[in-house]
């Protein structure tokens, strides 16, 4: 018998708060872009956990949606990277301060 | 109660999976240096595609191992390298006060929320198989694609247009501006 899925869903559960504590805490963009495939990681897992647990395909469906919306956040998220480094020569989000009030 | 009543493969399959996500994903926020912390990444996803094998999630697993340590993963390096921001990021420096404890005064009581929340309620509900069973007997890949082309064709579709604008955005975002000269006056 397999493990029970509140094992998964534990798992998945610390995965997610390792992704945002790294995303409130790091300040280099591509680190926290890192973080954020940690998060989506963490809902994918629990989507599949929860697939299993109701024997229902759905949940991995949406898994499939979220990994392509993922590569293309990541490669948008890239794009502008590079831009801002282009003009600031740093990826760090703290020195991005021009709409400061 | 728990050691006895699952098979020790299933358990050594989760320590596995479990240790691969969480040493990966630790990784990914301690290191210094982001080409280590992309190695770490591809770490965690390689646990989580083990958990998705373990859970009869085969050919998601074998998309995690593709798109995400294959091409995303890929991306970042080229990235880091592309920018030569390789090199260390100062950690320890903390320009908001105390934002490190309430970051993790703040992900303490969201996890412990989500434990307590799967602890004490009925967190699987409503009806089972409502799309279509998991171990129907054709194969995961089959029942994926039924899904995916059947109940999920318009959400398939949207997908498509979001990577075509998702690529045409990037190379816009990308490209070196090529400056006229009146631009340049």
């Amino acid at each position: 018998m397999n493990v029970p899925a509140a094992w998964y869903l534990i798992l998945a559960a610390g995965l997610f708060g390792i992704g945002a504590f790294g995303l409130l805490t790091r300040r280099s963009a591509l680190i926290m872009f890192m973080c954020i495939e940690l998060m989506l990681n963490a809902v994918n897992l629990t989507f599949v956990t929860f697939s299993r647990t109701l024997n229902d395909i759905s949940g991995q469906a949406i898994v499939f949606f979220v990994m392509v919306v993922a590569a293309a956040e990541v490669t948008v998220g890239l794009g502008i990277v590079v831009a801002v480094f282009r003009r600031r020569s740093s990826t760090s989000v703290d020195e991005l301060s021009e709409l400061k009030g | 109660m728990i050691a006895t009543t699952y098979a020790i493969q299933w358990v050594l399959v989760f320590a596995t999976s479990a240790l691969l996500i969480l040493v990966g994903a630790v990784g990914v926020i301690s290191v210094k240096n982001p080409v280590h912390a992309a190695l770490c990444l591809i770490m965690t996803l390689i646990g989580v595609a083990v958990a998705f094998v373990a859970q009869l999630a085969d050919f998601l697993a074998a998309v995690q191992i593709i798109v995400y340590a294959g091409a995303i993963v890929v991306l970042f390096l080229f990235v880091i390298m592309f920018l030569g921001v390789d090199r260390r990021e100062h950690i320890h420096f903390e320009p908001l006060v105390g934002q490190r404890a309430f970051a993790g005064v703040g992900v303490a009581i969201t996890v412990a929320g989500l434990i307590t929340l799967m602890a004490k309620s009925h967190w699987v509900s409503g009806a089972a198989s409502v799309t279509t069973k998991l171990s129907s007997g054709n194969g995961n890949v089959r029942e994926l694609g039924t899904a995916v082309f059947t109940t999920y064709l318009f959400a398939f579709e949207a997908t498509a247009a979001l990577l075509i604008i998702a690529v045409v955005g990037a190379v816009l975002l990308a490209r070196r501006e090529r400056a006229t000269p009146e631009e340049e006056a």
